[in-house]
């Protein structure tokens, strides 16, 4: 079958069986290997996309299902050599030790702020619930979701500090 | 990990799919969310040779209040049912109850009316809708009718839908009057299906019971409704001792199995706990509504 | 990119990771990532019975399905002597089943495919006939009379057992139980769990039919090693076969062993002549790879009128699986299990371990246990705190009071072990300290008399790593050496390269900030590679926390290596003598005139332009450390818990750890370990399980059985620190990547032990799940 869909803004497409699962059109048809597979029971979230903005597991979802739709994966966060705040979040806080997680992770908390600019702990914690991580403890995962939460409402800060010019 | 190969149809109209179904129902499967199926798929314990995908058909997404109930369309997925202001202002317990569902990702594609059919025993929306006495909509090309959900399971993933039908909406009775409603879910982590969880629903007249529905999820071949446990509330003010007691009966009535997440003797206990817990939180949430 | 790429980047300072950039933008070089020209994929076929003769296999339809190239059977491998494999501990393995299948998982046949779907669908269609014998799944199953004999394959094997193994002195333990004051028994089970990092194993092996080179991607954490293996197994001669070992998502022991899958595809791409890839998925990696723990442990502990511990007993049943395949140094059948009298000064000790066949997956050393440190610390740490709650003692005091004292170091064990330094009481008292442990206990006395139920678990682990000294410790025969091997370019940059493998830990970082240290290149100019086993020095690899105390040692050297070097360079451009100069790190300059000086990168550039006669050109070199002693990391960590009476649910309230590892290179890097590891101590605590029904079907095979912790049950860890440098390492440094899980799983149970001591329970065995904790308080009374 035909698919076609935007995938971090581009047209792409690929004739595929019906059953091909997403994750496997994004890394195999269209060589974008950032999103990962870690098990096989839909239970670890490594393979964690944006599907019109919203977070879902790729593992669990066929290709053919998201015909016409939007895509986001992690190679679509940076703004070409601009790492977007969620990335910087990341690095700055060591939020990943391994990286394996760590895509789906920042989309994740990349659709949690659009949601919602300034979470809790336990708001953060509560949204990437679904994403299972192994190297970090998730404590700097949390720091890093708030650094980019930081970074995203500063320029605003100046803007209001100096007089909303 | 891969599913076997089937066929695929995403139809345009309900009518469409309809017709899918009355010629080649018995091999194939409806998908709304996927996100009970798709697992299935993969590890070939279900291997149809179709799939209606009802993804993309108009009109099955709302919300809606209609005669007196309020109408859920079979691609109302969780989050919408999070989000959604109406339902927690019309119906509550189903706000509290959909944050144990899955975890958030999940929850952004499975349908509500999807996992009622998909019938899992372990699943949280059947005995959420046992204790709302909820109906499911059922169409086919020879029409359409009601089923209450209250028979509705049959055994584990097996239901009285047929073949040719898909369950287009589920119809919730509005609460009148002073209601609340509780669930209390164990699970090991979030994610985990239930070891035990019990969904409490209770409409008062005055301080009396007028209606109780009490639904229990992972004790049983299905969902269950705890009949006895409910009668014994009716007419009753919830005091400790009628709430003990009704807890008793709800365990009693409970036919866990003894597995990896616990002995029988175990889930049964948490039954009554839970029963206990779910109707004082009820009663206040009933006695807020008044307020 | 970063906030500290204006620091130096020198011992101490949190820089940030070099690292990142590729895995922030998804363009992580993981091994399934890897497309080669060619390339065919493998599915593996497995065992669904534990224990079963294997009476015919019928591959026709297999064979016949679309885009099918091969079907393997152990019958072509045995063709090519393939069908069996050495293990790192001396055994023999299966590769693809012969005769018998000995655990469900287990290796049967393979499909090559064009592409993984395909390989999938015809292996399906593979039919096995199976006649199934009574399945072993305990080592007490295994030593009862009467018992299947799971490996007669082996020649000489009468029954299951594999090892019996001792350590310390059993006449001076006996004596000195037999006139005890008193004796606190502990008998527990630390159950099977798994490593299970988030990437799972895999290969793509590429046997290039030309040129008769072997090039092989590899999830390995330790690829030199398994080069040597490969070139015994297959006698394709060593230089032929290059091991790539890529970025790893995780490895935490699992990624150490060979696995059939990896032979399998290599004799594949060997007789197909394409690359042939082959991915596991989560249920192969749960079910058949390397496994952790399942130590069955008795542990005896004796102690004076006063307080004092005396003597220590120990006997431990290790279930090892169907095959002896623990990735553990060769002279030990237990690991460093030994280490088991901990923290303390305990004047004689007697450890026997008995090691038994089962029909489950082989392994057993795996998953941060620093050789089965992880059993050892355990055990100790739930004995002290049983002993300290029977003798009505405080279990912070009487850790105290029986501690290695500050002065004693370097302390020689019971057991042998010559602990390097350590000062126990000092973390103690910082976490007490952060924990306000006055105020808590009373805080907890006053919550029980409303009927509350909680509690306060210690644990003060000391642990033993960096594998090691090359007379102790090797690996089938390999010293456990380890190496670095560093490149100053004539511009002042520099290349690193060692025998070690990160899967996670930073060593891109870390390891050049050891030389930006002794060296003064800024870390940002070192690159850091490991990994390719043509290009690095032979190492051992990473695991036991081995990389820091081994390679980190090696680093330093070959760095100090090039500054003596650079030295003779510095004074043949200042033209003055060596001794007149002195070394400010980056720079060395005249004694008494400053202003007379040359730096490291004009140092280098003169290593190629500008040398005194009769040296050597280039400023690089290679050192292979082996290392004098272990590194002993310790620590302190205490856990609050509150239990839902109810429901037997743990609610962790608070968990401090206060670690000392020597001198941390990066904080920010250390930190993380630890973070991750008391994650995972807290996985093994309270939800982690591998089990197996009678009739040997494993349940844990898959991530809705076996219980990761997401962030929303994680609790917050409250991180403290002692530094206590290792006296023989040229940094200081210890090892740190296995501390948490050594110590965190006592002190999580601890806990949950003393809140439900009130009740007299004095024993629940991992994991503690709900429904046992709520078993227990049922059977005191305790209900809602």
């Amino acid at each position: 079958m035909k698919v076609a869909m935007r995938v971090n803004g581009a047209e792409r497409g690929g004739d595929v069986e019906p059953r091909v699962l997403l994750v496997d059109f994004l890394r195999s048809n269209l060589l974008l290997t950032g999103t990962h597979i870690g098990c096989d029971t839909t239970s670890c979230g490594a393979c964690t996309v944006l599907l019109d903005g919203e977070p879902v597991k790729s593992c669990t979802l066929l290709a053919v299902q998201v015909d016409g739709r939007e895509v986001k994966t992690v190679e679509g966060l940076a703004n070409g050599a601009t790492l977007a705040p969620i990335q910087v979040g990341f690095h700055e806080e060591h939020g990943l030790q391994c990286g394996f997680c760590t895509p789906g992770m920042m989309l994740v908390a990349s659709a949690l702020l659009e949601r919602n600019p300034n979470p809790t702990d336990d708001e953060i914690r509560w949204a990437i619930s679904g994403n299972i991580c192994r190297c970090t403890g998730y404590m700097n995962i949390v720091k890093a979701v708030k650094y980019a939460a930081n970074m995203e409402s500063a320029p605003k800060q100046a803007a209001v500090a100096g007089g909303g010019e | 990990m891969f599913p076997a190969a089937f066929d695929y149809r995403a139809p345009a109209t309900l009518n469409d799919a309809l017709g899918l179904l009355a010629e080649r129902g018995d091999d194939a499967k409806v998908m709304a969310g996927g996100q009970s199926l798709i697992p299935l798929l993969k590890l070939r314990f279900a291997q149809p040779q179709l799939i209606v995908d009802i993804g993309r058909i108009p009109g099955l997404a709302d919300v809606k209040r209609d005669d007196g109930h309020v109408r859920i369309g079979a691609l109302v997925r969780h989050v919408d049912v999070e989000r959604s202001k109406d339902l927690a202002k019309l119906v509550p317990l189903m706000v509290e109850a959909v944050h144990w569902i899955a975890d958030p990702l999940v929850r952004n594609r499975g349908t509500v009316v999807g996992s009622v059919c998909h019938a899992d025993p372990s699943g949280d929306w059947g005995s959420i809708m046992l204790a709302l006495n909820a109906e499911l909509v059922a169409q086919s090309t020879k029409g359409e009718r009601v089923i209450p959900i209250d028979g509705f399971f049959e055994g584990p993933f097996t239901t009285t839908l047929r073949s040719d039908e898909i369950a287009t909406a589920i119809r919730i009775p509005l609460p009148s009057g002073s209601a609340g409603g509780s669930y209390h879910k164990l699970e090991r982590k979030v994610g985990d299906f239930a070891t035990v969880a019990v969904s409490v629903q209770v409409e008062l007249d005055g301080h009396k019971v007028k209606k109780a529905g009490i639904g229990m999820t992972s004790v049983g071949a299905t969902n269950l409704k705890a009949k006895q446990a409910e009668k014994a509330l009716i007419g009753h003010e919830l005091k400790d001792d009628v709430i003990a007691e009704a807890a008793k009966l709800a365990a009693a009535e409970s036919e866990p199995k003894d597995d990896i997440r616990g002995t029988a003797a175990y889930k049964k206990d948490m039954v009554r706990v839970f029963v206990q817990r779910g109707l004082k939180a009820a009663l206040a949430r009933a006695q807020e509504v008044r307020a | 990119m970063s906030s500290t790429l204006h620091m130096h980047g020198g011992i101490g300072e949190s820089i940030k990771r070099k690292e990142d950039a590729r895995f922030l933008r998804g363009k992580g070089n993981y091994l399934d990532d890897f497309v080669l020209p060619n390339m065919l994929h493998m599915a593996i076929l497995r065992s669904p019975h534990a224990h079963a003769r294997i009476k015919s296999i019928d591959t026709k339809v297999a064979g016949a399905k679309p885009g099918v190239i091969a079907v393997v059977t152990g019958e072509l491998m045995a063709q090519h002597k393939l069908a069996w494999m050495p293990t790192l501990s001396g055994d023999t393995q299966a590769v693809l089943a012969t005769d018998k299948v000995r655990f469900q998982g287990q290796e049967v046949a393979a499909v090559i495919a064009e592409t993984k779907y395909q390989a999938e669908d015809a292996r399906d269609a593979i039919e096995v006939e199976y006649e199934i014998l009574p399945p072993i799944t305990s080592p007490d199953g295994a030593k009862a009379p009467g018992a299947s004999l799971i490996r007669d394959d082996k020649e000489g094997q009468k029954d299951n057992h594999i090892y019996h193994w001792e350590s310390g002195n059993q006449t001076t333990t006996q004596a000195a139980f037999a006139k005890a004051h008193k004796v606190v028994r502990l008998h527990t089970f630390y159950p099977r769990c798994h490593p299970s990092p988030l990437e799972t194993c895999g290969c793509i092996a590429d046997v290039n039919g030309v040129t008769g080179k072997a090039t092989i991607y590899m999830t390995s954490q330790a690829p030199h090693a398994i080069r040597t293996v490969f070139a015994l197994v297959t006698g394709l001669p060593e230089q032929q076969i290059r091991i790539i070992s890529p970025d790893l998502g995780g490895g935490f022991g699992n990624k150490v062993p060979v696995y059939p899958g990896y032979v399998v595809a290599t004799a594949a791409s060997l007789l197909i002549g394409r690359p042939v890839k082959w991915v596991e998925d989560r249920t192969e990696n749960l079910i058949s790879t390397g496994f952790a723990r399942d130590f069955h442990m008795t542990g005896d502990l004796a102690v004076d009128k006063d307080g004092k511990m005396v003597a220590l007993r120990v006997h431990l049943d290790s279930d090892n699986g169907a095959f002896f395949s623990d990735a553990q140094p060769s002279k030990f059948k237990a690991g460093l299990f030994h280490i088991v009298t901990g923290s303390y000064d305990i004047p004689t000790a007697h450890v026997t371990a008995d090691g038994y066949y089962t029909n489950k997956a082989p392994g057993g050393v795996a998953y941060r246990c620093s050789f089965r440190v992880t059993e050892a610390s355990y055990l100790i740490e739930r004995l002290v705190t049983n002993a300290a709650i029977e003798l009505g003692l405080d279990q912070a005091e009487f850790r105290m009071k029986n501690f290695i004292k500050p002065e004693q170091f370097p302390y020689t064990s019971a057991t042998g072990w010559v602990y390097d330094s350590g000062d126990y009481p000092k973390a103690m008292n910082v976490a007490l300290d952060k924990l306000g442990y006055d105020e808590l206990k009373k805080d907890v006395e006053a919550r029980r008399r409303k009927g509350e139920v909680t509690g306060i678990g210690i644990a003060s682990f000391t642990e033993v790593v960096g594998a090691g000294h090359g007379a102790e410790f090797d690996i089938l025969g390999l010293r456990m050496f380890d190496s670095a091997e560093l490149r100053v370019h004539p511009t002042g940059k520099a290349l690193l390269r060692m025998g070690v493998k990160s899967q996670g830990q930073g060593h891109e970082t870390t390891f050049a900030q050891i030389v930006a240290e002794e060296l003064g290149i800024p870390a940002q100019d070192v690159l850091v590679e490991e990994g390719d086993t043509d290009t690095a020095p032979y190492g051992l690899g990473t695991y036991a926390s081995r990389s820091t105390p081994v390679a980190g040692a090696a680093t330093a050297m070959v760095s100090r290596q090039l500054r003596e070097k650079a030295r003779k360079l510095a004074a043949h451009l200042l033209e003055a003598a060596e001794e007149d100069l002195v070394w400010e790190r980056g720079k060395f300059y005249v004694k008494g005139s400053p202003e007379r000086s040359k730096t490291i990168q004009e140092c280098a550039f003169a290593a190629y332009t500008n040398l005194p006669e009769g040296m050597q050109a280039g400023l690089e070199g290679v050192h292979y450390y082996d290392p004098p002693n272990m590194t002993y990391p310790f620590g302190t960590y205490a856990v609050v818990v509150d239990v839902d009476k109810g429901t037997g649910q743990v609610k962790v309230r608070r968990m401090v750890a206060v670690d000392d590892c020597g001198v941390r290179i990066n904080p920010m890097i250390v930190e993380g370990q630890i973070q991750g590891g008391l994650t995972e101590g807290f996985g093994i605590a309270f939800m982690e399980l591998i089990t197996f029904d009678d009739d040997g079907n494993c349940i844990g095979s898959n991530f809705m059985d076996y219980l990761i912790p997401t962030a929303w049950e994680t609790p917050k860890f409250e991180l403290g620190e002692t530094t206590t440098p290792s006296p023989h390492h040229p940094i200081g440094a210890k090892g740190v990547g296995e501390s948490a899980t050594v110590g965190s799983p006592a002190a999580y149970v601890n806990a949950v032990i003393d809140a439900l001591s009130p009740y007299g329970i004095t024993n629940i065995d991992m994991p503690l799940t709900s429904d046992k904790v709520w078993a227990a308080l049922r059977k005191a009374g305790v209900t809602e």
